[in-house]
């Protein structure tokens, strides 16, 4: 078992840490206070090669592996979390399931450019009747000759109004419950495709989050993606990779806020001395370094699994529900550890805390996740 | 076009710079990148191969580590490397490290050699200058803006209090001063390629030169570190009279208004 | 045998700049206490002139090369001028001021000679063996190297402000000697198309004695025009740290630092400044180092003689007023 990242591995966060740095971190602060989403640097993270970063070279992507993708969100996340999730929404809630269940010609037509990143994608499961709970959709779709007919909404969808691509569930047969959901590729623009409300959040502000409005859309037959009823099994296939890139957020997360308090703290002087040389600080920072060192092991041993397609979800669920928490402790912890300025916006941590916040909760709460960890180590035993 | 970049590795300008036990400059620990001034004359050459075709050869004399260097550049975009990584070269001055890339350049063929204008470790600003002089090719400093035809370059260069327009032929050796382009991150796909491009280790032998025609022209007697400066006055009270009586120390205690 | 130490003397328009006079200055303590003449060489058009006032700084000897192809700075046609007046003359040393000219034309010339060349020097002792060892910066400042030099002549470049300038005696004669501009046709490889000199009264940055610089506090490039007013009245140059230049506020010729330019003034006034390591790279060599910061925290306290936490916005008007009244 080698601990040590590759000469590639080594040069791609450096890469993408120099980017976030330059790029990504100036105007971070009023980008979160004026929830703009910012077009220029996704465009730029594109040029980079970064939005198909596990796709194989045919599909236009990159050809690297989960590792790779995972250093990247997270160096992308230590500086703007927001950043963070728009890759990795687009790269593994969209790309993704059209990699894994979409046929030759949907991945000529759709992968290919959201390989690339001359389109962006983004994924439709949530709706207010079912957020953990999937069989709650209400979104439906009725077949008509050859096409599918598409009515209802999805909130809280990451990417909204700017992605080009969607990949949406439907119910198809109510009576058959999470069986009778089924996938579909929608496109920006279809008649009847609209978008509602831009979601105010407490953090992630410069992500787009939107509502989805679907009325009377109708999609060609061709734009199913895998067979009818396997939406749910593609919406959970999807999730389980799609955890490795929230995994990899927190982690960015939790090491940003760290890599603040750290710097502050050895600046910083009351009673003679400074933080850093206050045990009280010392056992803060340690208990933050440990808890990352924890994290950052299980997403990347989650990335091994994931690049040797082995089977993932427990341990892309244990490295999801352990980095969510470790990026709230630490964000946490660095206002704390800043303290009265900490809480102000001429420091960043204030907004690490509250985008913290998030990773415990989308793409599978903490308390679903322990639900899948639950049930993976009881059928091993 | 037959573009050669020569590059060196430094320490990173954050770094803290210690003497070891024998007095000499410790590198333990220390992060080392590109020279930030090679990395203006890098981008430009990848511009002239976009321009005109041809390939950028990367050239540069150290031990194995310069290779984490060269990879990263060959990540931009260069298409190959060369170093020149003897043990008989032990902290060459610049009299030997320009004869020693005259004749490694020698080994291919060159329309148009870059560097960056100095290096931030050791700030000489020789190096390249001293190149062109032992290829008998014109050499052309600091510049801000570079326009290639056919074998001619006009060059805007920055000179004290201004700047300087020039024409001369090629190959030349021009070297790259801050502003004259913003280099590019290396790509992932970049990263990915370059480890199957070429990275060539030489030996003096291997480029046709020994250690015995190498004779160095400068030693370093000793490094220090600077004296660490006194801590200063904080000059207390209401703005107006604070300003005030810094005027008067200025004037009458450090006489230097 | 006394062969010399030679000073090339930088002119711009038959202006000679500060730093050969410095260099002039420190070479005849140097000539008075080795025997060995001080040679000022002056490459130009029409330069006659000029040998008076180097005869002035302390030049017991001034060559001369007047040529309508050396009326402006070639990298070619003073590197073969000078190349073979030094292999013919044989000097002990050579010594060039650490200008954008001696950046460019010392290394050529270094080379072409076969010796080693020590760049942007602090100091200079004489030696037994080398004749003159130095003290160079390293690191951006963060250390020192000690060198000698094994050939001759012994060449260096010499960081502008560091030699004091001696008081000048008019009184003072140099044999003057005319040499005729011997150049390999090979060397005139450049044309100049266009010289553009940015109109500006303030004094050069790498050789001003005060500087007045800004940086992250200054909040936007319109409020330079406060530096500006303080500049104009003790006569110093503007500075920036990389901050500002980044921003946008100024441009990259005003910075000051690692990537930026290296200053050594008699005073550094730093406004808004919060010290960064690669600015104090810039800066450390200052004499007297003054810092204004409402941030009691930055780190350029730890380097300021004298400081004033407070807001720049208040202290610089106030200050140029003060310093209105002393000059």
């Amino acid at each position: 078992m080698n601990f040590e990242l590759t000469e590639d591995h080594v040069m791609m966060r450096k890469m993408v840490r120099d980017f976030a740095e330059t790029e990504c971190g100036p105007g971070a602060e009023e980008r979160d206070e004026n929830e703009e989403f910012s077009m220029e640097i996704w465009k730029k993270c594109c040029e980079l090669g970064l939005a198909g970063i596990t796709f194989p070279e045919e599909f236009g992507g990159v050809g690297a592996d989960y590792l790779s993708y995972a250093i990247t969100i997270e160096e992308l996340s230590r500086v703007d979390a927001s950043v963070g999730v728009t890759v990795s929404a687009h790269s593994s809630l969209c790309a993704n399931p059209i990699y894994m269940f979409g046929n030759e010609e949907q991945k000529q037509k759709y992968l290919i450019p959201l390989a690339t990143g001359e389109k962006m994608g983004a994924f439709g499961l949530t709706e207010s009747m079912a957020g953990s709970d999937a069989s709650g959709t209400r979104t439906t779709a009725v077949r008509e000759g050859d096409e599918y007919v598409i009515n209802g909404s999805k909130i809280f969808i990451t990417n909204g109004y700017y992605a080009d691509t969607y990949v949406i569930t439907a119910q198809m047969d109510k009576e058959k419950g999470n069986r009778g959901i089924a996938a579909f590729i929608l496109e920006k623009g279809m008649p009847g495709f609209t978008f509602g409300k831009k979601e105010k959040k407490m953090g992630i502000r410069s992500s787009a989050t939107y509502e989805l409005v679907f009325e009377n859309v109708r999609i060609p037959a061709e734009n199913l993606l895998g067979k009818e009823g396997q939406g749910f099994k593609i919406a959970m296939q999807t999730l389980d990779y799609g955890r490795i890139g929230i995994a990899s957020q927190a982690l960015g997360i939790a090491q940003g806020a760290y890599e603040q308090a750290l710097k502050y703290s050895k600046e910083r002087s009351q009673f003679g001395k400074t933080l850093s040389q206050m045990e009280v600080i010392q056992f803060k920072l340690a208990d933050m370094a440990i808890q990352i060192e924890a994290a950052r092991l299980l997403v990347y041993q989650a990335c091994h699994y994931a690049t040797a397609h082995k089977p993932v979800s427990k341990l892309a669920a244990m490295a999801k529900v352990f980095a969510s928490e470790t990026a709230n402790a630490v964000a946490t912890q660095a206002v704390q550890v800043l303290g009265g300025y900490g809480y102000t916006r001429d420091y960043p941590v204030e907004r690490m805390m509250r985008d913290a916040k998030i990773t415990e909760i989308y793409e599978g709460t903490s308390e679903i996740q322990r639900l899948v960890v639950a049930a993976s180590i009881l059928k091993e035993y | 076009m037959n573009i050669v970049v020569y590059l060196k590795q430094t320490f990173d300008t954050e770094a803290k710079i210690a003497l070891n036990s024998s007095g000499k400059i410790d590198s333990a620990g220390v992060n080392l990148v590109i020279n930030p001034y090679d990395e203006y004359a890098i981008e430009e050459a990848l511009k002239l191969k976009e321009k005109f075709g041809g390939e950028v050869t990367l050239v540069s004399i150290g031990n194995e580590r310069v290779q984490e260097a060269l990879r990263t550049a060959l990540a931009m975009g260069c298409d190959q490397a060369i170093l020149v990584n003897d043990p008989g070269l032990d902290n060459p001055d610049e009299w030997v490290k320009a004869e020693v890339l005259a004749k490694a350049v020698s080994t291919i063929s060159y329309d148009i050699i870059l560097g960056g204008r100095i290096a931030v470790d050791d700030g000489s600003s020789q190096v390249a200058v001293r190149l062109a002089d032992a290829l008998n090719i014109p050499s052309v400093t600091s510049i801000l803006k570079l326009e290639v035809e056919e074998n001619k370059a006009t060059v805007t260069r920055e000179i004290d209090g201004g700047t300087e327009i020039v024409e001369i032929s090629l190959p030349a050796v021009l070297t790259a001063q801050k502003g004259l382009n913003i280099p590019r991150y290396p790509s992932m796909m970049g990263i990915m390629k370059a480890k199957k491009k070429e990275l060539k280790v030489m030996s003096l032998a291997d480029i046709g030169i020994s250690i015995a025609e190498l004779p160095g022209k400068m030693n370093t007697l000793d490094y220090s570190l600077p004296s660490s400066r006194k801590a200063g006055i904080k000059i207390a009270g209401e703005v107006a009279d604070a300003t005030r009586e810094l005027a008067r120390i200025l004037r009458e205690e450090a006489k230097v208004i | 045998m006394a062969k010399g130490i030679w000073i090339i003397v930088e002119q711009s328009k038959l202006e000679i700049r500060k730093v050969s006079l410095e260099l002039l200055s420190q070479g005849r303590i140097i000539a008075d206490k080795t025997g060995e003449p001080l040679v000022a060489v002056i490459l130009g058009k029409d330069v006659t002139e000029l040998s008076q006032k180097v005869a002035a700084y302390g030049a017991d000897k001034v060559i001369l090369v007047d040529d309508d192809k050396l009326a402006e700075y070639t990298t070619g046609a003073y590197t073969s001028v000078l190349n073979k007046l030094i292999r013919k003359e044989e000097p002990q040393a050579v010594l060039l001021g650490n200008t954008a000219v001696g950046k460019d034309l010392a290394p050529r010339l270094a080379h072409r000679l076969a010796v080693g060349l020590a760049s942007d020097c602090t100091s200079m002792e004489i030696d037994e063996e080398s004749f003159l060892t130095f003290m160079r910066p390293i690191y951006g400042g963060k250390a020192f190297a000690h060198v000698a030099l094994n050939a001759r002549p012994v060449m260096a470049t010499i960081r502008p402000n560091i030699f004091p300038l001696a008081a000048p005696d008019d009184s003072r004669k140099a044999e003057v000697v005319n040499e005729a501009a011997v150049i390999d046709p090979a060397d005139l490889n450049v044309i100049i198309k266009e010289i553009v000199i940015a109109a500006s009264e303030r004094p050069e940055l790498i050789e001003a004695n005060i500087i007045i610089s800004g940086g992250r506090g200054m909040k936007g490039p319109e409020n330079y025009s406060i530096l500006e007013e303080c500049a104009d009245v003790i006569g110093a140059a503007v500075g920036a740290s990389r901050a500002a230049v980044d921003a946008g506020w100024i441009e990259q010729k005003f910075q000051v630092g690692q990537t930026g330019k290296t200053v050594s003034p008699t005073l550094y006034i730093a406004c808004g400044i919060s010290g960064a390591i690669q600015h104090l790279a810039g800066m450390g060599s200052s004499k007297v180092i003054i810092a204004i910061n409402k941030d009691p925290e930055a780190n350029i306290f730890n380097l300021a003689d004298y400081s004033i936490v407070g807001d720049l916005f208040e202290i610089v008007p106030l200050l140029t007023l003060e310093f209105k009244k002393l000059v």
